[in-house]
């Protein structure tokens, strides 16, 4: 169990500042998901937590004591790489074993634990191998398992499914809110660029731009209530619909978000009218590109959709679904 | 003067015309000979595969022909003198080979071989990596891979001149010069004649091939060691392992096949080493090695062509391997990546 706080955390290279006053409480056994776009300053605030970057000012704190000036081997944290970071000279026991070979455990307890490790992972007809025999998804369950058999309190991933082609990601993503499940103490941690992989894993999400924390909350809290049309915006798939002018001003607002499942279709003239440009059937869901005055507008439709190309639609958003956002782009409540 | 020059000028222009013109003229009388654009397309297809079979050799040709001429037939020679006398006239067998075997400067030179094989590349690999991986996090450590890489570029002659001044002994009374020697008497020491020290002296020697030598090793491995992906070294840091650890079990078998081309590449040059030898001591005072020996038959004192030639393929046969090994290594490296 351990529990990580930021208190105005502060990173900076040279004179650039890539965290900005981060605070933050990560809850023993939380699933936290740092997401944002790319620069956003996520991989550098997480490896600032696992101690391979020093933070510039701040406290950081794990379990409760301050570890600012703790390596990261002392932190009692484990981090699994983007590239998994497999030592590539290491068969598959040896790779998982390292860190207790450090920790200088009599041989037969490295075994133990390495080979009970290999069976939570499937990875037990694979432990003499060496990473370059894996599969990308075999890989990164031998970095998972360096990070298991360490009992750490903190697991700390970096991306770890970006480099596996879509379906494997699925899959491992199953994997590791699995793992989850069976570590209920275990607090983690993880980064990544992907809004769906925050959605469906964290227990509660960290949207970061440009070194600020922009939001936390669970998933749906964000989805429903975004603060800033930032969040807002990346949020959801596909995107939030902004609308400016006339539309907006009638509700008091600089600009109104709707979702592009929250529109209907109106036989008389809206406010929002335009015409079909393309549409996109996936099966179970229809978007339809329109191009209206205040812009190209994205309409979801379940199933197939009656509309062709071309044809004049007039939109209108569901009055309870409609996000306000005032002149700073925050939110109206 | 002009003369000269223009000799030379007159000789780059045959040179390089006439390769030029070998490789256009031949060129041109394959494609003669089998025309591409023959009267039916069987035949045209024909040409053109012959035509693929033969250029390589067109091209490769002249390179073949230098190779065999300046390296094949003297070995072939070599080894043919190696059975004759003094002379190259009479057939003795092996007798050279016998002689070798019991004869004590012969026997000498093996033996400050084995022991510059066992020092000099093990010791300008182990330095190489330890000033590479000194030097990859420094701000100044380009300039001071530059600085240790420079000897690579002096000849080994000019290099023994250098050291010959750090080795330098004047008599009792008069002041020393050399450097050793300056650093020996302000602690109190007398002054050696440090190149004339029975055994030890090969080591004052072997120093100067290291000095040499090191920039090479540490170029070639502070290259090696930037491939080594940096996120290995930050998951064996969380892993708990310390910096000595990260060196020996993360970093050096990631990069243990540069080292060991780099160690038998200076194997090879070390087997090979003559002119170190030759300028410093000239073979006296126990310091002779096979290549020395070799030169010593071969060329002085009127001249033992069979004895010398024998040496010669004694030297041989112990670098083939380790050059065989060398290049297939190497080459396995390339594919690697």
């Amino acid at each position: 169990m351990a529990n990580i706080k930021l208190t105005n955390i502060n990173k900076s290279y040279g004179s650039a500042q890539i965290i900005k006053d981060v605070s933050l409480d990560i809850k023993s056994g939380e699933f936290i998901v740092f997401v944002g776009p790319s620069g956003c300053g996520k991989s550098t605030l997480l490896r600032s937590i696992s101690g391979l970057d020093q933070v510039t000012s701040g406290t950081l704190e794990i379990d409760n004591a301050v570890v600012n000036d703790v390596p990261p081997s002392k932190r009692g944290i484990a981090m699994v790489f983007q590239s998994y970071a497999l030592y590539p000279h290491m068969s598959v026991f040896e790779n998982i074993g390292f860190a207790l070979e450090n920790q200088g455990l009599p041989r037969a307890e490295i075994k133990k634990k390495v080979e009970a490790v290999g069976e939570m992972l499937q990875l037990t007809s694979y432990l003499t191998r060496l990473p370059k025999a894996l599969s990308g998804g075999q890989r990164q369950r031998v970095a998972i398992g360096r990070a298991i058999v360490r009992g750490a309190k903190v697991f700390l991933f970096d991306e770890p499914l970006s480099n596996l082609d879509a379906a494997l990601r699925v899959q491992m993503r199953m994997e590791i809110a699995k793992l989850k499940r069976d570590l209920p103490n275990t607090t983690m941690v993880y980064v990544t660029h992907d809004q769906v992989e925050a959605m469906t894993m964290a227990d509660r999400i960290v949207v970061l731009q440009a070194g600020r924390v922009m939001q936390v909350g669970t998933p749906m809290e964000l989805y429903e209530n975004p603060n800033s049309v930032f969040v807002a915006g990346f949020i959801g798939s596909p995107k939030m619909n902004f609308i400016t002018g006339l539309p907006a001003e009638k509700l008091k607002a600089k600009t109104i978000g709707v979702r592009p499942e929250h529109f209907e279709f109106s036989k008389t003239p809206t406010d929002i009218s335009g015409t079909l440009d393309y549409t996109e059937v996936l099966g179970s869901d229809s978007f339809l590109y329109v191009s209206t005055s205040t812009g190209m507008l994205t309409v979801r439709e379940p199933g197939r959709t009656q509309y062709k190309t071309g044809q004049k639609l007039n939109l209108k958003p569901i009055a309870e679904h409609v996000h306000r956002f005032g002149q700073d782009d925050s939110s109206l409540k | 003067m002009i003369a000269q020059v223009l000799y030379a000028f007159f000789t780059v222009v045959l040179g390089v015309g006439g390769c030029f013109g070998y490789f256009y003229g031949s060129n041109w009388l394959l494609d003669r000979t089998f025309p591409a654009n023959a009267n039916n397309d069987a035949s045209a297809v024909r040409n053109l595969r012959v035509q693929a079979n033969i250029r390589p050799w067109l091209f490769l040709g002249p390179a073949l022909l230098l190779l065999s001429v300046y390296l094949i037939f003297p070995v072939i020679q070599t080894v043919w003198l190696s059975f004759h006398d003094r002379a190259g006239d009479q057939f003795v067998g092996l007798a050279n080979y016998k002689w070798a075997f019991y004869d004590d400067q012969f026997r000498l030179s093996i033996f400050n071989n084995i022991l510059w094989l066992a020092v000099v590349p093990a010791l300008c690999t182990l330095m190489g990596l330890i000033i590479a991986v000194l030097t990859d996090r420094l701000w100044w450590g380009n300039l001071a891979k530059s600085l240790i890489f420079m000897p690579l570029a002096i000849s080994f002659v000019g290099a023994s001149v250098i050291w010959k001044f750090v080795y330098d002994y004047r008599g009792a009374g008069q002041q020393q010069i050399g450097i050793l020697n300056a650093i020996v008497t302000y602690f109190g020491g007398d002054p050696q004649v440090w190149i004339s020290l029975p055994f030890w002296n090969n080591f004052f020697l072997m120093a100067i091939l290291v000095w040499i030598q090191t920039g090479f090793a540490t170029v070639i491995l502070a290259a090696a060691l930037r491939g080594i992906p940096e996120d290995t070294l930050e998951a064996a840091n969380i892993d708990g392992a310390g910096p000595f650890k990260i060196f020996y079990r993360i970093m050096v078998p990631q990069i243990y096949s540069t080292i060991l081309v780099v160690w038998t590449t200076i194997t090879v040059l070390v087997l090979k080493i003559f002119d170190i030898v030759l300028t410093m001591t000239n073979s006296q005072w126990n310091t002779s090695v096979l290549a020395n020996l070799m030169f010593d038959w071969m060329f002085r004192g009127g001249g033992d062509f069979g004895r010398g030639a024998a040496i010669a393929i004694v030297i041989m046969v112990a670098v083939l391997p380790i050059m065989i090994w060398n290049i297939r290594q190497a080459n396995n490296e390339q594919k690697g990546h």
